[in-house]
C-alpha cells in the first residue's frame, strides 16, 4: 500500500483540507476546554493568564495533532510489505521545505512571545512582580491609576512552617489571610528562615519569599470566597503542610473582621507542623532528622485551614 | 555471562574484564550501561515508594522526612547515576566504532571517569545510612534549606550528596574531554564533518555543553559544601550571602544538562529512523547543525527556572524569548524525522517502535515546554506538578525511550546476540502506556495548583494522583520483560551477524562483537555521506570486499 504520486491531485488535496479543518475545530474546542482545567478566577491576573494558556492550548493542540497525524499516516500507510527487503526512494532533503519549517515555528513562537510580553506588562501594572528592596514606596506606584493605589498593606511572614499575616494599620495579626473584594492590596513578603513560595492558585500568582530581602507584591482579588495559599518552594520537612486559607470578603465584612480581630487577645496561630512534631516522638519509627518547627506565631485570630475551599 | 562470540582464531576474552580497570572503550561502554541500569532499578524503586505515598492524600506510607529524602535521592540517582552514565556508555560504544577509531583518545582517562561512577554512587547510597538520613532538599539543593544540617554533624547526608555531585562533575568533565577530542581528532580517512553520523554530531554538541556548563555547577556545589561544613556565607543571608546566587550557578549548568541528555537521544532518533524507514535522513546538514544552535541557545535560557524568584521583568522577557527560540532548531529536527518517515518502507521493530513512541512523547513535552516558557503561565505552574509532568515526558517519555531504542538496536553489535522481538514489543507497549498514564495526570494536577515535592496534598487532587500512581506501577512492571530479554538473549540468544538490521554505518562493517581495536590498521576510507539508503552508493571504498570477508568469517564460525 504505497501512497499516490507526489503530485497533488484534487481528491487527496480535498481530504487534506478536510483533515486540517477538523484539526482546527478540535484545537478551538480544546482552547475552550483549557479554562476548565484551571481553578476559579479570583484575581485580576487570572483572566489574563488563563487567556494566554487557552491560546497556547489551542495552538499546541493543532501542532501536536498535526505531527501525530503524519506519524499515524506513515505507520498505517508506509509500512514495508512483508518480505519486502528493498529500500525506499532516496529523498535526501528539500531546501524550500527546510526554510518553510524554520520560518513557520519562528513566527509562531515569536507571536506567542509577543502576546506573553503584553500580558506580562499588564500584570506588571496590576502588581509589579519585581525584586524590590524596600525603597520609597511612592516611586513604585507609578503604574497605578491614581484612584487605584493599594489602600492596604499586609505583611506576610513565612516560617518553617507557618504563615503569619500582619495588618499594621489595624494592629491585627492572623494565620488566615483576609482580603477585601476588588481592593488592590500590597504584600510585603519576608521570610524568617529559608526560601518559601507565596502561591495562591486561584489568583494565578506566585512569588518566592527570599530570606534577607523584603519583596513587595501587589494583587487585586476579584471573587469572594475561601482559597488556599500554598508554600511553593520546598522549605523542608513540613513543606506540604505549610498551607493557609485566604478569605476574600466584601469591604464591609473586611472592616468588621479587622475591628473584631483587633479586640481579640494574642493566642497561638495555626501550625500543622507543630502539631505533627509533638506526636512524632511517640511513633515507633520517627523517621530521619528534621529541623524543629518554629513555635506557632502569636496572633489575634488563628482562623482555620480545614474548611472547604473554592480552589 | 559467556557473552562474547569471537571468531575461533582469537582467544576468548574473560567476562572478568567487565569488573576490572579495562581501557577498551567497548568494555567501558558496557560497564557504564550495566551499572547505570543497576542504579536505574534503585531509582525506580524509590519512585514506587513516592507514588505509593501519593496514592492517598495524607502522609501515611512513610514519615515526611523519609519522603523528602526519597524524592531527593530518586532525582539525584536517576540523573547522575542513570541517565548521564547510560549515555556515556552509548558514547563509548558508538563514537569510536562510528568514526572508525580503534579506541577513545585517552583510554586510561576514560577508565578513570568510569570508575568514579561506582565510587560516587556508593557514596550517595551510603548517605541513606548516616545519622540523620540522606540529603532531603531536592536535587536542586537550594540553600538555605540545604545548609540547615539538623544534627549539626560534620558528615551529613547533604555533605555526602554534595561530594558525590562534585565527583560526578569531575567524572563527566573527564568524559567530555575524551569524547570531544576523539570526535575531532580520530575520524576515519575521508570522514569529513559532513560525512559524520548525526549521533556523533549530537554527542559533540552535548559534550561541549558539559565542558562549558559543568564548572559552574561544580563550583557552585563546592561553595555550598563550604557553607554547610565550614561556616562560610556564600549563600547564607545572615552572613551577607545571597541564596538566589546559588540558583544561577545551579541552573546555568542544569538547564543545559537537559540538552546534554536529549541531544544524544535526538542522535539515536536520527540514526534509527533512516534504518527502519529505508530512506536517507531528511536534511542531514540541517539536522547536524541544529544541534549546535541548540547548544548556543541552551546556554542563555537558565533564568526561566527562576521566574518566580524575583528576577527583573526585563530578564523574564529576555529569557522567555531565548527559551522559545529553541523550539525552532528542535522543530527542524522533528520535521526532518517526519520527512524521513514519509513515503519510507517502515519496519516496526522494537527499536523503531521505541523511537516512534519517544517522538510522540517528545512532541507533547515540547508543547508544554513552550507553555512553561511564557512567563505568565509559568508563574502559575512553576514548582507544580505541571513541571514534573513536562520534565518526565522529556526524560522518561523521550530520553529513556530513546535509550531503550539504542540498547535494542546496537545490542547485537556489541554482544553478538540478537534480542527477542516478542519481549521487546511487550516492553515497548508497557513503557508507552505506563509513561503516559503516569505523567499525563500530572499536568491537570499542576494546573489545579498542586505543588511538587509534597508528601501530602488536599483531597481534591486525589483522582489524578491515583491514575499517576497506577501508571508508575505499570512502568515498574515494564522493566521485567526488558531485564528478561537482556539477560536471556545475552546468554543464549541467536547469534547476530555483522549487520542484522541491514544498516549503513562504519560500526556495521565490523564483526559482532567487534575486536578490541575495531578496524585496527585497516580503517576503511569513507567516500560518501551517511544514510545512503536507496542510493546504491557504498559508504566506504571496497565495501563489497569488506562485507564479503565478514560473511565468510561468520559462515566459518
Amino acid at each position: 500500500m504505497t501512497s499516490s504520486s507526489p503530485r497533488l491531485r484534487p481528491l487527496p488535496l480535498l481530504g487534506l483540507g478536510l483533515w486540517v479543518g477538523l484539526l482546527v475545530l478540535i484545537s478551538i474546542w480544546m482552547s475552550h476546554q483549557a479554562y476548565r482545567w484551571l481553578p476559579v478566577q479570583a484575581s485580576t491576573a487570572a483572566p489574563l493568564v488563563d487567556g494566554l494558556f487557552s491560546f497556547e492550548t489551542g495552538v499546541g493542540t493543532f501542532v501536536f495533532l498535526g505531527v501525530i497525524s503524519v506519524m499515524a499516516w506513515v505507520v498505517l500507510m508506509h509500512r514495508a510489505e512483508k518480505y519486502d527487503e528493498s529500500d525506499a526512494e532516496p529523498i535526501e532533503g528539500n531546501t524550500r521545505l527546510e526554510v518553510i519549517w524554520t520560518a513557520i515555528p519562528l513566527v509562531l513562537v515569536m507571536a506567542i512571545a509577543a502576546y506573553s510580553i503584553r500580558v506580562n506588562t499588564t500584570l506588571g501594572v496590576l502588581g509589579p512582580m519585581e525584586h524590590i528592596h524596600l525603597h520609597d514606596p511612592v516611586e513604585q506606584q507609578g503604574g497605578y491609576p491614581g484612584d487605584r493605589l493599594p489602600a492596604e498593606t499586609v505583611e506576610v511572614i513565612a516560617r518553617q512552617w507557618s504563615w503569619e499575616f500582619r495588618y499594621p494599620d489595624a494592629g491585627v495579626s492572623s494565620t488566615e489571610l483576609h482580603l477585601a473584594f476588588n481592593q488592590p492590596v500590597t504584600f510585603r513578603l519576608v521570610s524568617d528562615d529559608v526560601i518559601h513560595g507565596f502561591y495562591i492558585p486561584a489568583f494565578r500568582l506566585k512569588q518566592d519569599v527570599i530570606p534577607g530581602t523584603a519583596i513587595d507584591f501587589n494583587l487585586t482579588p476579584t471573587r469572594e470566597g475561601r482559597y488556599r495559599l500554598r508554600d511553593s518552594q520546598f522549605s523542608g520537612t513540613w513543606f506540604a503542610a505549610n498551607q493557609a486559607d485566604v478569605v476574600v470578603e466584601t469591604d464591609d465584612a473586611h472592616a468588621a473582621w479587622l475591628k473584631q480581630a483587633a479586640a481579640q487577645p494574642l493566642q497561638p496561630g495555626i501550625s500543622d507542623a507543630v502539631e505533627e512534631y509533638a506526636t512524632r516522638g511517640r511513633k515507633a519509627n520517627p523517621g530521619w532528622a528534621t529541623v524543629p518547627p518554629a513555635p506557632p506565631p502569636q496572633v489575634n485570630v488563628p482562623g482555620s485551614n480545614r474548611l472547604p475551599h473554592d480552589a | 555471562m559467556t557473552s562474547a562470540t569471537f571468531p575461533a582464531s582469537e582467544p576468548k576474552p574473560s567476562w572478568t574484564r567487565y569488573f576490572s580497570f579495562n581501557t577498551d572503550a567497548k568494555v567501558i561502554g558496557i560497564q557504564y550501561i550495566v551499572l547505570s541500569f543497576f542504579y536505574f532499578l534503585i531509582g525506580g524503586l524509590l519512585a514506587m515508594i513516592i507514588r505509593g505515598e501519593l496514592i492517598t492524600p495524607a502522609a501515611d506510607l512513610v514519615d515526611r522526612t523519609v519522603y523528602n529524602g526519597i524524592y531527593t535521592m530518586h532525582g539525584t540517582i536517576m540523573l547522575f547515576l542513570f541517565i548521564f552514565p547510560v549515555l556515556n556508555g552509548l558514547n563509548n560504544l558508538l563514537i569510536p566504532t562510528m568514526i572508525g577509531a580503534p579506541d577513545m583518545a585517552f583510554p586510561r582517562l576514560n577508565a578513570v571517569a568510569f570508575w568514579l561512577v561506582p565510587i560516587f554512587g556508593t557514596l550517595l547510597i551510603a548517605s541513606f545510612f548516616v545519622p540523620g538520613g540522606p540529603a532531603y532538599s531536592g536535587w536542586w539543593s537550594y540553600p538555605p534549606v540545604s545548609i540547615q544540617n539538623p544534627l549539626g554533624h560534620l558528615v551529613s547526608g547533604q555533605g555526602l550528596w554534595l561530594t558525590a555531585v562534585a565527583l560526578s562533575g569531575v567524572s563527566s568533565i573527564m568524559g567530555a574531554v575524551n569524547f570531544v577530542t576523539t570526535i575531532i581528532r580520530m575520524r576515519a580517512p575521508g570522514m569529513s564533518w559532513f560525512r559524520m553520523p548525526v549521533f556523533c554530531w549530537t554527542a559533540l554538541a552535548a559534550q561541549s555543553l558539559q565542558l562549558i556548563g559543568l564548572p559552574a555547577l561544580t563550583g557552585g556545589a563546592a561553595m555550598l559544601l563550604f557553607d554547610l561544613v565550614a561556616g562560610t556565607s556564600f549563600y547564607r543571608p545572615e552572613g551577607g550571602g545571597d541564596p538566589v546566587l546559588y540558583q544561577h550557578f545551579f541552573w546555568f549548568y542544569s538547564h543545559p544538562a537537559v540538552y546534554v541528555i536529549i541531544l544524544p537521544v535526538f542522535g539515536v532518533f536520527s540514526e534509527l529512523f533512516p534504518v527502519y524507514s529505508r530512506k536517507p535522513l531528511f536534511g542531514y546538514v540541517y539536522v547536524a547543525l541544529a544541534s549546535f544552535i541548540i547548544v548556543g541557545l541552551g546556554l542563555v535560557v537558565w533564568v526561566h527556572h527562576m521566574f518566580p524568584s524575583g528576577v527583573a521583568q526585563w530578564m523574564r522577557n529576555l529569557f522567555m524569548v531565548t527559551t522559545m527560540l529553541i523550539a525552532v532548531p528542535t522543530g527542524v529536527k522533528v520535521f526532518a524525522w517526519l520527512g524521513t518517515l514519509w513515503r519510507g518502507k517502515l519496519r516496526l521493530t522494537t527499536p523503531m517502535l521505541f523511537c516512534l513512541g519517544g517522538l510522540f512523547n517528545f512532541v507533547f513535552a515540547g508543547i508544554t515546554g513552550i507553555m512553561l516558557a511564557t512567563v505568565p503561565v509559568d508563574i502559575h505552574v512553576s514548582n507544580t506538578y505541571f513541571v514534573v509532568g513536562h520534565f518526565h515526558y522529556v526524560i522518561y517519555g523521550a530520553a529513556v525511550m530513546g535509550v531503550f531504542a539504542a540498547v535494542y538496536h546496537w545490542f547485537p553489535k556489541f554482544t553478538g546476540r540478537m534480542p527477542y522481538e516478542g519481549l521487546g514489543k511487550l516492553h515497548v507497549l508497557l513503557t508507552f502506556v505506563g509513561a503516559n498514564l503516569n505523567f499525563l495526570p500530572m499536568h491537570p494536577l499542576g494546573l489545579m495548583g498542586m505543588p511538587r515535592r509534597v508528601s501530602s496534598y488536599d483531597p481534591e487532587f486525589a483522582f489524578w494522583n491515583v491514575l499517576a500512581s497506577l501508571g508508575a506501577f505499570l512502568l515498574g512492571v515494564s522493566i521485567i520483560p526488558f531485564l528478561l530479554n537482556m539477560v536471556s538473549s545475552w546468554v543464549r540468544g541467536p547469534k547476530a551477524t555483522h549487520n542484522p538490521w541491514n544498516a549503513i554505518g562504519l560500526e556495521w562493517l565490523l564483526p559482532s562483537p567487534p575486536p578490541e581495536d575495531n578496524f585496527g590498521e585497516h580503517v576503511p576510507i569513507v567516500i560518501s555521506r551517511p544514510y545512503g539508503y536507496g542510493t546504491d552508493q557504498p559508504l566506504v571504498e571496497n565495501q563489497e570486499a569488506i562485507e564479503h570477508q565478514l560473511i565468510l568469517k561468520e559462515a566459518s564460525a
